[in-house]
């Protein structure tokens, strides 16, 4: 019995001890990045710094790079449209090979929580300079926007982007505010198969119906409406997909 | 002499003869049915030897390259691109008719230990049999129980694309008497246990050796240059030496430093990115504590490397170096600080790191222009990161402060030219 007491007390000081010691780590200190060199300042933990390597080009709050249009603003998109894409550059479903090394290496939970923070940035949106399109390109452009074309099995945009074309959370992207580059490369990458995501990859399927002409007059169009006063998604369920799409059959939280 | 004119072209024919039977002959043994095979489908279901090959095959990275970007994991169909064309990775899940599902483990030892398919044909080297070799029976036994516990995956196995004359297979006959010699690993009864576990998993099942030395024009690695280092062909990134002692890649590292590079993707020494950074993620952050620190045991005891012999400069290295002191000190120094000591955990330093002292500068060159992430691990699942400087600096300007930082501090390696940069401007990034 006394040997037992002994055992115990030893066992307790000994907690004790590692409990004085961890607690001098620097594990438990409030500043949670220890910097050994005294020439670098101490490092933000925040998640902006954490992902130098996004802001770099997508710009600090998402905001991309309006005047070119090379980098896709990512501020305010859905988040399970943002989480998606990354998970669709991992996968090479979507290629563009920097986005793909830069994601190639990060957790899902990692890759939500960055899809999260440019999903609630609030940026004012910025217009790019538009050439001069012929009103006929505008009016084709309009028609496939708001009607679509039956006869082609073409649904309207604002089917599954929402009425003002903003997107509808959590999976859809609005189709306004974007550069015309943008959109028509895009649905040209889905007509090349360079972008394309889970199956039924319905976005494949309409932009295989479109004539390249109808792509420039689509993206004409998107990108010289003007923008409606409130760019925010609509709510989840607001529209009623024409299509079966296999981004919308989950919670779109990149499963 | 007459005799000799007589006896001459019998002799050449006997050669010749005896030539295309040793290159035409199968090799190794005949494949062995699953009915017939000494191991019982009680150890195939044995979910001890299932998890413990489960980790061997995650030490030994086989998903890695037995998996295609988006496909399921050890379902195969990657193409592994190499000097002499690309070779795709098999299917290992036990489908019967596309993976594992009818082979034995006698046929999958012959393919590990020997490198010999279940034709009795020889398999290519990108397969790294010639380090799997080192291999115990009973840990192939597991990590074969392992794969047949897998879901069998239907995806039929896709051709090689491999150039004349490395598409004849039997030609690997001759390679293979050249370069491969077979043998599990025979312990140093004059080294620890420890030591000699870190031994094991470096030369045999973790197969270091494959990236972490050069290669020759025939594909094979130089056996004198063990670990030393070297240029991974075809896809353009430096493997640097491993070795620990003086003058080594790794010198001044210890060996917590190694040990926390494996388990978490970083250390205070240097970060893994690139091939390593999937490495990391894949295989050694998921092996035990105990064989990390075997591992840098065994690397602890490398040879001191030979004082490197100075590099000629290019002609205008100064100039390269004055200009590159100027965008590292706009670009860099404020997280690789002036000193390029980085920040402990975070930023990785750059003053005595391999990567950006290896002899071709590629590495410095393409994690400049990629930028990107440390791993994401259990150690540290969010890591930070480094911006991609391609689009944002020329040719020029990249050579100049990857030149800086091989030659600043106490770094001594050469400059690089912005005609190097241009090669590995457009390169793929896999």
């Amino acid at each position: 019995m006394p040997r037992l007491t002994r055992a115990r007390t030893t066992c307790l000081v000994r907690c004790l001890l590692v409990f004085a010691l961890l607690s001098m780590s620097p594990a438990f200190a409030d500043t949670p990045v220890a910097a050994s060199s005294a020439a670098a300042p101490a490092v933000p933990d925040t998640l902006q710094q954490r992902m130098a390597a996004c802001v770099a080009c997508h710009g600090a709050h998402g905001e991309g790079s309006p005047g070119s249009g090379f980098f896709p603003r990512l501020a305010g998109k859905p988040a399970g449209y943002l989480v998606r894409q990354l998970a669709d550059f991992q996968s090479g479903l979507r290629k563009y090979a920097p986005m793909e090394y830069t994601v190639r290496g990060l957790s899902p939970d990692y890759l939500r929580e960055i899809a999260g923070y440019f999903a609630a940035q609030q940026v004012p949106y910025a217009r790019s300079p538009l050439p001069a399109w012929p009103a006929q390109t505008l009016e084709r452009g309009e028609q496939l926007v708001a009607q679509g074309d039956a006869s082609r099995g073409i649904p309207a945009c604002s089917r599954c982007h929402g009425s003002q074309l903003t997107g509808v959370q959590p999976d859809i992207p609005g189709l306004v505010g974007l550069p015309y580059d943008y959109i028509s490369a895009q649905l040209g990458a889905w007509r090349t198969h360079t972008r394309a995501t889970v199956a039924p990859d319905c976005m494949a399927e309409v932009a295989g119906r479109l004539s390249e002409s109808d792509i420039t007059a689509v993206a004409a169009w998107l990108s010289s409406h003007e923008l409606p006063a409130d760019m925010h998604a609509q709510p989840a369920g607001s529209v009623q997909p024409p299509l079966h799409c296999g981004v919308l059959s989950g919670n779109g939280a990149g499963t | 002499m007459m005799r000799l004119r007589r006896v001459l072209p019998v002799a050449i024919l006997l050669a010749l003869v005896l030539l295309a039977g040793w290159l035409l002959c199968p090799q190794g043994k005949a494949s062995v049915p699953r009915g017939a095979s000494t191991v019982s489908d009680a150890s195939l279901r044995d979910p001890a030897l299932i998890a413990r090959g489960a980790a061997l095959a995650a030490a030994g990275d086989c998903a890695a390259c037995h998996t295609e970007q988006g496909g399921v994991p050890y379902a195969g169909g990657r193409l592994l691109p190499t000097p002499f064309g690309a070779i795709a990775t098999s299917n290992l899940t036990p489908d019967r008719t596309t993976g594992l599902g009818d082979w034995s483990f006698e046929d999958f030892w012959q393919a590990l230990h020997a490198g010999i398919g279940r034709q009795r044909e020889p398999l290519y080297p990108a397969f790294p049999y010639t380090s799997y070799t080192r291999l115990m029976r009973d840990d192939a036994l597991a990590i074969y129980v392992y794969l047949q516990s897998l879901p069998p995956v239907h995806r039929a196995n896709v051709p090689n694309e491999l150039a004349f004359p490395y598409s004849v297979r039997r030609l690997l006959v001759a390679w293979r008497a050249l370069y491969f010699r077979e043998g599990t690993y025979q312990p140093d009864a004059k080294r620890t246990a420890t030591w000699n576990r870190g031994a094991y998993l470096v030369q045999g099942l973790a197969h270091c050796n494959e990236c972490h030395a050069p290669r020759n024009a025939r594909g094979a690695v130089v056996p004198e240059r063990f670990l030393a280092g070297g240029e991974i062909p075809a896809q353009h990134w430096y493997a640097p030496d491993l070795g620990m002692q003086a003058n080594g890649g790794l010198a001044g590292w210890s060996a917590q430093d190694l040990v926390d590079l494996l388990r978490t993707g970083q250390s205070a020494r240097g970060a893994a990115f690139g091939p390593m950074a999937d490495v990391v993620r894949q295989s050694t952050q998921h092996m035990s504590d105990a064989d990390l620190r075997a591992m840098a045991d065994y690397l602890g005891t490398l040879p001191a490397r030979p004082v490197p012999a100075a590099a000629p400069d290019l002609p205008d290295a100064d100039h390269l170096v004055q200009k590159g002191a100027e965008v590292y000190r706009q670009r860099c120094s404020d997280c690789h600080g002036a000193d390029g000591r980085g920040v402990s955990g975070v930023y990785p330093p750059l003053d005595g790191n391999a990567s950006v002292v290896e002899p071709t500068g590629i590495n410095a060159i393409r994690v400049v222009l990629l930028g990107g992430f440390a791993p994401s691990t259990a150690a540290n699942p969010r890591p930070y990161s480094m911006p991609p400087y391609a689009q944002q600096l020329d040719d020029a300007e990249v050579a100049a402060v990857v030149s800086y930082i091989r030659r600043a501090w106490s770094n001594h390696a050469g400059a690089v030219g912005p005609q190097d940069v241009g090669r590995y401007r457009h390169t793929p990034e896999d």
